[in-house]
């Protein structure tokens, strides 16, 4: 448990007015609230900071305390009674539970580890996203492979000790984001859940690059194949699949394989193509008797 | 059918410790959509996100309405942006793969 320097947070020295404090708050809080901020965790941890440092810094008796002990708070006595109250905080609500969550929401309302065994768990909630009637909406990454992007599959997971399945359809973008009506957080004083956000994160296939539906890959065809034509086999999503070569493929070929590329996203029997680019290997360690070969190939251009 | 549900505006006052001329400012400058019940306000449910964040706005930033609605026009560009920048990073012309099929 690191040692956090509040003035350092809010940019302040430590003869800091409480209106130079509330200023510097206001201004750095503009800058990283998290509405202010869309899909950026950076911007949410610095505003949990922000408030945390105003928490203490704006309070006179905290502040007092803090800048009593400083650097030096793990010696403090009060540490002590705080770490013993805090266990017995601790085990108490190991009988309520914690909930298992396959995802974390985008950062954690809770207070650094500093600050609570200095102050012990804050009464107030952070500042940050209190809840006051619509509940919190909640953000959660959905990890798949290129297959399993390919199609339309259930999936069952957890957020927030709800059990939710989902559907996925065929053909989702990396990166992409749905939304699930009301599986957020709960409302309080009557008012609806929030929202659940599920981003789908979707991991290179070392085999293919894609773009959108449509897939590309890249062979090695031997000089042989290349000049003369014959057959090369290509792994596709589905399986290994032999395209002709025709007599005299020019290196750098691109090749269409119509409809073998993956599903189009929520349209049926629609798919994307697949492209196979040809990377013609010309022959090393040639024998001498090859070498003449080739020799007798070039005399007769 | 889809059924809307609507919220009284004086419960959002209430809980949000805001004031009915704001939210009713918010509806003037078409920020928001608010409907008129038997003289009283009501906002759709699903008005209430956005209605929720411009109160954040409001409250934690100090900002005035023409300050929200101008910062609803830059999110909305930050949105668009965000997509397009995710669309442009899944795109292989823009990515480092480049190189491995300009040949072609």
């Amino acid at each position: 448990m690191a040692f956090i320097d509040y003035y350092q947070v809010l940019g302040i020295p430590k003869t800091a007015s409480d209106k130079d404090i509330k200023n510097a708050y206001r201004k750095l809080a503009r800058k990283y609230h998290p509405d202010l901020n869309p899909n950026d965790t950076e911007a949410n941890k610095k505003f949990q900071q922000l408030n945390e440092a105003n928490e203490v810094l704006s309070d006179a008796e905290k502040r007092k305390k803090y800048d009593q002990y400083g650097e030096n708070w793990q010696h403090g006595a009060e540490y002590e009674e705080q770490m013993r109250q805090q266990q017995q905080r601790r085990q108490q609500g190991a009988y309520t539970g914690g909930q298992a969550s396959d995802f974390d929401g985008f950062g954690s309302d809770d207070f650094s580890d500093f600050f609570q065994s200095m102050f012990g768990r804050s009464n107030k909630s952070s500042g940050n996203r209190q809840v006051k009637y619509r509940g919190q909406d909640v953000n959660a990454e959905l990890k798949l492979n290129l297959a399993e992007a390919a199609e339309t599959h259930k999936q069952a997971f957890t957020v927030n000790g709800k059990n939710i399945r989902i559907t996925i359809p065929a053909g989702v973008e990396n990166g992409q984001t749905i939304k699930i009506a009301g599986h957020g957080g709960p409302g309080v004083n009557g008012g609806p859940a929030g929202d659940l956000f599920i981003k789908f994160s979707i991991a290179d296939d070392p085999r293919f690059i894609r773009n959108g539906s449509d897939l590309f890959n890249t062979v090695k065809l031997d000089l042989y194949t290349a000049v003369l034509g014959g057959e090369v086999t290509v792994d596709t999503l589905n399986g290994k699949v032999k395209i002709k070569v025709k007599p005299e493929t020019q290196n750098g070929t691109k090749v269409k394989l119509k409809g073998k590329g993956l599903p189009v996203y929520k349209k049926e029997n629609e798919f994307g193509d697949f492209y196979v680019t040809y990377d013609i290997q010309i022959p090393v360690n040639l024998t001498e008797r090859q070498k003449n070969l080739f020799e007798e190939l070039a005399a007769s251009r | 059918m889809d059924e809307i549900n609507f919220i009284a505006a004086s419960e959002i006052c209430l809980y949000h410790e805001v004031e009915y001329t704001f939210i009713n400012s918010l509806g003037e400058a078409g920020l928001i959509t608010i409907r008129k019940v038997n003289q009283a306000d009501y906002i759709p449910e699903g008005e209430l996100q956005k209605l929720e964040k411009m109160i954040r706005l409001h409250n934690e930033l100090e900002i005035n309405i023409a300050g929200i609605e101008a910062i609803n026009h830059l999110l909305d560009r930050v949105e668009e942006m965000q997509e397009e920048i995710r669309l442009l990073r899944n795109s292989p012309g823009n990515s480092k793969t480049y190189e491995f099929f300009k040949t072609s």
